[in-house]
C-alpha cells in the first residue's frame, strides 16, 4: 500500500500541479478548437492556396513530436528575442499540435453532412461563410464531439510534457514532491491518481456518449 | 538563426546517432507491443474468465496515464519496489523500450478488440456450427480478416510510438531529440535551425510509415 502520509503532507503542492493542468487544457482545448475548425473549413474550401496551407498544416503537425513544437516556443523563440515561460510555451505548443488532430475531426465531420444541403444553403442566397456557419458547422458538430472528447484527453495526458520545459504542470509538482519526500514509488502513485480521476471518468463518459449518439443517429 | 553552425559535420552526426537510437528503442517497442497487444486484445475479444477483467482494469489504466510517467516510473521508482525480494534495474534504452512497450501495448489491444469485434457474428456462428473450435474460428475465419480493418489504426498507433519515444528526453535516452537538446544548447542561434532539421527527419519517417500504410490499405481492401 502506497504511504498516504504522502498524500496528506504534499497535497497543496499536488493541487497546485493538478489545477494547472486542468487549467494548460482547458485553454489549450478551446484554443485548438477555434485554430482547428479554421484550418479544417481550409483544407474542405475550393480556393487552392488555402487548401494547401491546410493541408500541409496537418499533415506536417500531425507527423512530428509535441515537443518539437513546444520547445519552438520555448527555445526558438529566442532567437527572435521574444521570451516565453514553460506554462506559456507549453499550453501554445499544445493548441498547435491539437488543432492539427481537431481539424481532421472537423473536417471529416463537415463531410459526412449531405452536399445538398450546402447548395441549398447557397441558393437560398446564404454567403459560403453564412452557410457553413448556419447550417453545416451545427450538423457536423454532433459527429465532432466523440473525436473531439478524445482529443481532451490526449491533451490532458499530453500536457503532463509541460514538465520538460519547466511548466507548473503536474508532472512538474510531482518532482518536487519526490525531491522532499525521496519516496518516488508513493509519489508518482499519487501522480497517476490524479491523472486517472481526471482521464477515466472523461474517457467513460465519451464512451457513453459516443454509443448514444449512434443510437440517435 | 546560424545554419551553417547548426548543420556542421559533427552535429549531424551527433543528430544521426540520436536518430539510431530512436528507430533502435521504437523497432523493439513495436514488436512487443504488437506481440502483447494482440494476446491481450484476443483475450478480452473472447472474454476468457478473470484474466480478461484483470487485462481490462490494466489496461485502462495504462491508456488513461500519461506516456511521460509511465516512462519516469519504470526508470526511477520501479528499481525502488522489491518483487518478493527481487529487484529490477534496467539500462535506460530498456527502461524505455519496457515503458513503451507497456503504454502502446494497452493501446494496441484495444486496436486488436475491436477490429475482432467488427467481424459480423453471422461468421463465428456459421464456423462454430460447422464444427470449428473457438480457437480455430479465431484463428482461421475471425484473426485474417479483423487483421486487415487493424492495418490503418495499427500504423498511426506506430506512428505515435515513434513520436512517443522523444518523451524518453525525460529519463536522458540518447535518442534524436535529447541530442538535438545538446545541440541547441551550444548557441543561441541554434534552436531554430536544429529544430527545423529534427522536424524533417521525424516527418519523413513517419509520412514514409503512412504512405507505406495507404499502399497497404488499398491492396488488401
Amino acid at each position: 500500500m502506497p504511504d498516504f502520509s504522502i498524500l496528506t503532507e504534499y497535497f497543496p503542492v499536488y493541487l497546485e500541479g493538478f489545477l494547472n493542468t486542468i487549467l494548460v487544457s482547458v485553454i489549450a482545448l478551446i484554443g485548438s478548437f477555434v485554430l482547428g475548425t479554421i484550418i479544417a473549413v481550409f483544407r474542405i474550401t475550393t480556393i487552392k492556396p488555402l487548401q494547401w496551407f491546410g493541408t500541409a498544416y496537418v499533415e506536417f503537425i500531425r507527423n512530428i513530436p509535441l515537443l518539437i513544437i513546444v520547445w519552438f516556443f520555448f527555445y526558438g523563440l529566442h532567437t527572435f528575442g521574444a521570451r516565453m515561460d514553460g506554462f506559456q510555451a507549453g499550453t501554445l505548443g499544445l493548441t498547435v499540435y491539437t488543432s492539427a488532430f481537431i481539424a481532421e475531426a472537423i473536417r471529416a465531420g463537415i463531410l459526412s453532412v449531405p452536399k445538398g444541403q450546402m447548395e441549398a444553403a447557397r441558393s437560398s442566397g446564404m454567403t459560403y461563410i453564412q452557410s457553413m456557419l448556419h447550417v453545416i458547422l451545427p450538423q457536423a458538430i454532433k459527429l465532432v464531439i466523440p473525436p473531439l472528447s478524445n482529443q481532451f484527453i490526449n491533451l490532458i495526458k499530453n500536457s503532463s510534457v509541460l514538465t520538460v520545459i519547466s511548466g507548473l504542470d503536474l508532472m512538474y509538482f510531482s518532482d518536487k514532491v519526490n525531491g522532499d519526500s525521496y519516496a518516488t514509488v508513493d509519489t508518482y502513485i499519487f501522480t497517476g491518481m490524479f491523472y486517472l480521476i481526471l482521464t477515466i471518468p472523461m474517457s467513460y463518459g465519451s464512451h457513453v456518449l459516443e454509443r448514444r449518439l449512434a443510437k440517435s443517429s | 538563426m546560424d545554419f551553417a553552425g547548426a548543420y556542421s559535420p559533427e552535429n549531424l552526426k551527433f543528430l544521426m546517432e540520436g536518430l539510431g537510437m530512436t528507430l533502435y528503442v521504437a523497432f523493439f517497442a513495436i514488436i512487443f507491443s504488437f506481440v502483447i497487444g494482440c494476446f491481450v486484445g484476443v483475450i478480452r475479444y473472447m472474454q476468457i474468465p478473470v484474466l480478461s477483467q484483470v487485462l481490462t482494469v490494466i489496461v485502462e489504466v495504462l491508456r488513461n496515464l500519461p506516456l511521460l510517467l509511465i516512462i519516469f516510473f519504470v526508470q526511477f521508482a520501479v528499481p525502488q519496489i522489491s518483487f518478493f525480494g527481487v529487484q529490477f534495474k534496467f539500462t535506460i534504452p530498456v527502461g524505455a523500450i519496457i515503458a513503451l512497450t507497456l503504454f502502446e501495448a494497452a493501446m494496441i489491444s484495444e486496436i486488436v478488440r475491436a477490429g475482432l469485434k467488427s467481424i459480423p457474428k453471422g461468421q463465428v456462428e456459421a464456423a462454430r456450427s460447422s464444427g470449428l473450435g473457438a480457437v480455430q474460428t479465431l484463428w482461421h475465419i475471425v484473426l485474417p480478416q479483423g487483421l486487415r480493418r487493424m492495418v490503418p489504426p495499427l500504423v498511426s498507433q506506430f506512428i505515435s510510438l515513434l513520436k512517443d519515444t522523444s518523451l524518453a528526453v525525460i529519463v536522458a535516452l540518447a535518442e534524436l531529440m535529447h541530442n538535438a537538446q545538446i545541440i541547441m544548447g551550444q548557441n543561441h542561434n541554434y534552436p531554430i535551425p536544429i529544430l527545423l532539421l529534427v522536424a524533417m527527419i521525424y516527418f519523413i519517417v513517419n509520412y514514409t510509415l503512412s504512405l507505406i500504410s495507404r499502399r497497404l490499405e488499398t491492396r488488401t481492401a
